[in-house]
């Protein structure tokens, strides 16, 4: 893939001066000026189309995560019922069943712990290595690596499972964690990351004064990497914690569930001959299993926002 | 392989070649040696053992036989898997360019600096990619409801009758809905940030030379953002054929309309799991794998060939 950005226009000299927000260069009148735009009322009402589209599902879960059973199905679905039940809502979801729904949330947590965490552990080792050091097998690694992502992940889950059965490791937490180990996207984001963040004149520098390279790794590079790591952290969080597929292959015994999988059994629920209809308590749990990552988007997105955008540098 | 090959990283940045020959050594395998170590354990061996898997059929009399390639010739010989192949298909010629359009006009929107409130648009559009793809299908899928979701009640205020979204007909564009909500926001953050590192002086060079915003968008931003346009497309080529938590979970409300053979990736499950047919369920996977790549590859190519 070339770098797009130098072949941009045959027009326009590839001036590569400063980010020229400044720039005065222009004589005559600078209605359109790009450093600062004029504010398009239009533009941002058409906008607003997409997001009240984005935000109309999170709003219906909201508000009906405040409705009991009976209450769901006879009021309208963006607005509230006479009965606020959302704290009953709330505290029946977590003691439901012996309270399986906490169960699941610890599960969750422990894979995003051992999963995203390692992942991100990896991705971070690996990425500085493939940024910063030249070492034989190199060019395969890089290839095997690019490879993997164009081969659908999910097309390796029988095998997977199969191989898994065979070791003994499903209907164990091994069996999501192991998997969730390797983020071929998080490698690819902390090696473009590392290759901008960390000038080679600095490991050279703390080489020449005698640090190893574990110590030059901790020192120098791990805090420059820092926004880099939020960004993988949080995209492997998000990719852990919203496991479906392979907890459904892997797991049976509903004690190791996941959350997303105890809510698609929960759900299901109301359909089996005798199953109990919980609706109520299927909506409360999803919105108690989004709050936590929305809430950690909002809190970090100056870091994971800054480390996407140094990201894409070379796309 | 060298699909998705990102950008230049492939050679490294020019370094003085002298330094780089005596840092050719192995230290770099300490760093990476424990991430090649679990990629081998669960891409590497499960590429292998499948096509192992393809390879073989278990019999009730005769155990596991080697047949060759006979399970290819089953599946190119299978209407069911034609079938769900051409129903994700058509899902992709749709619903990707409606999502990818979306997520580049508001990329551009929001670059142009031309918005009220960028900043809360950035980060609302992008807040459902948080959401579970089990949480997205349960909550629309109570919203598709004709009795008590909100299309019954729209139904209901205004004495209408809109058609069933989880009706046989519809169930498709349904699913769209859901994917292309739960991924506009993700896409357009991939096209945003490429158009964020654009040099500014490229614009100021347009306005001397007279360029309009339409033609700063057409000779320049595209352009300069083609790679992120090819990488994004790739990975809702591969989403697409893979196609299976939305469905899955859709179809307890909608029976009828999703049968388990929905998607290819549907149908490979539901030959393991449910008919205990797993060498066969490799083979098919493996012919999936083998389709997308060489579409993501063509992609590549030709994405890459309009620039030059």
């Amino acid at each position: 893939m070339s770098t797009p950005v130098t072949t941009a226009s045959p027009s326009a000299p590839a001036e590569t001066g400063g980010p020229g927000k400044s720039a005065p260069r222009l004589r005559g009148p600078r209605r359109h000026s790009v450093g600062k735009p004029k504010r398009s009322v239009l533009l941002t009402v058409m906008t607003s189309l997409l997001v009240i589209y984005t935000v109309v599902p999170l709003i219906w879960l909201a508000i009906n995560a405040t409705k009991t059973q009976t209450g769901l199905s006879d009021s309208s679905g963006l607005w509230f019922a006479h009965d606020f039940a959302l704290w009953d809502n709330i505290r029946d979801t977590f003691t439901y069943d012996d309270g399986v729904f906490t169960r699941w949330l610890l599960n969750t947590l422990l894979y995003v712990v051992l999963g995203a965490g390692g992942a991100t552990l990896l991705a971070v080792l690996g990425g500085y290595a493939l940024a910063k050091f030249d070492f034989p097998g190199k060019r395969g690694i890089f290839a095997m690596v690019i490879g993997a992502v164009a081969v659908p992940g999910t097309a390796l889950a029988v095998p997977t499972f199969l191989m898994f059965s065979k070791m003994g490791l499903t209907d164990t937490p091994w069996a999501v964690i192991i998997p969730s180990l390797v983020s071929p996207f998080g490698l690819y984001l902390m090696w473009v990351f590392a290759t901008e963040a960390i000038p080679t004149e600095l490991l050279e520098a703390a080489r020449i004064d005698g640090a190893g390279e574990a110590r030059t790794f901790f020192t120098v590079s791990l805090p420059l990497l820092a926004p880099g790591i939020v960004t993988v952290l949080l995209f492997t969080t998000v990719a852990t914690w919203n496991n479906y597929f392979l907890p459904l292959i892997m797991l049976k015994d509903s004690d190791w569930y996941p959350l997303t999988l105890g809510l698609s059994v929960w759900n299901s629920q109301a359909e089996t001959i005798g199953g109990e209809v919980i609706y109520n308590l299927v909506i409360t749990g999803s919105l108690l299993t989004i709050v936590p990552l929305i809430a950690a988007f909002l809190l970090l997105q100056k870091y994971w926002q800054s480390g996407l955008a140094a990201g894409s540098v070379k796309e | 392989m060298t699909t998705l090959q990102p950008p230049a990283a492939a050679e490294p940045r020019p370094a003085p070649p002298p330094a780089r020959r005596d840092r050719r050594s192995w230290t770099g395998w300490g760093f990476i040696g424990p991430f090649v170590a679990v990629f081998a354990l669960v891409f590497l061996a499960p590429i292998v053992y499948s096509i192992y898997l393809s390879l073989y059929r278990n019999q009730l009399i005769g155990g596991n036989t080697f047949v060759g390639l006979d399970n290819y010739k089953q599946a190119v010989q299978d209407d069911q898997f034609w079938e769900s192949l051409g129903r994700v298909s058509l899902f992709l010629c749709v619903q990707v360019p409606i999502m990818l359009g979306i997520a580049l006009l508001v990329a551009l929107a929001l670059d142009s600096g031309r918005l009220y409130g960028k900043s809360f648009f950035r980060i609302t559009i992008f807040l459902p990619y948080a959401v579970p793809a089990v949480v997205a299908t349960l909550m629309w899928g109570f919203m598709y409801g004709t009795e008590y979701g909100l299309v019954g009640d729209i139904n209901q205020a205004f004495g209408v009758t809109l058609p069933d979204p989880l009706s046989p007909d519809l169930v498709l564009a349904s699913i769209g809905n859901i994917v292309t909500w739960e991924f506009v926001g993700y896409n357009m953050l991939i096209f945003y940030s490429a158009l964020r590192v654009i040099p500014h002086s490229l614009y100021e060079a347009a306005e001397i030379d007279g360029a309009g915003q339409f033609r700063v968008i057409t000779a320049i931003k595209l352009p300069a953002i083609r790679g992120a346009l090819v990488i994004a497309t790739i990975f809702s080529i591969i989403g697409s054929f893979q196609l299976f938590n939305e469905p899955n979970i859709l179809r307890k409300l909608a029976r009828n309309a999703i049968t388990t053979d929905f998607t290819p990736n549907f149908y490979t499950y539901s030959l393991s799991f449910n008919g205990q047919q797993h060498n066969y369920s490799a083979t098919v996977a493996i012919i999936m794998g083998l389709i997308t790549m060489v579409i993501a590859y063509a992609v590549q190519l030709r994405g890459m060939r309009k620039g030059a």
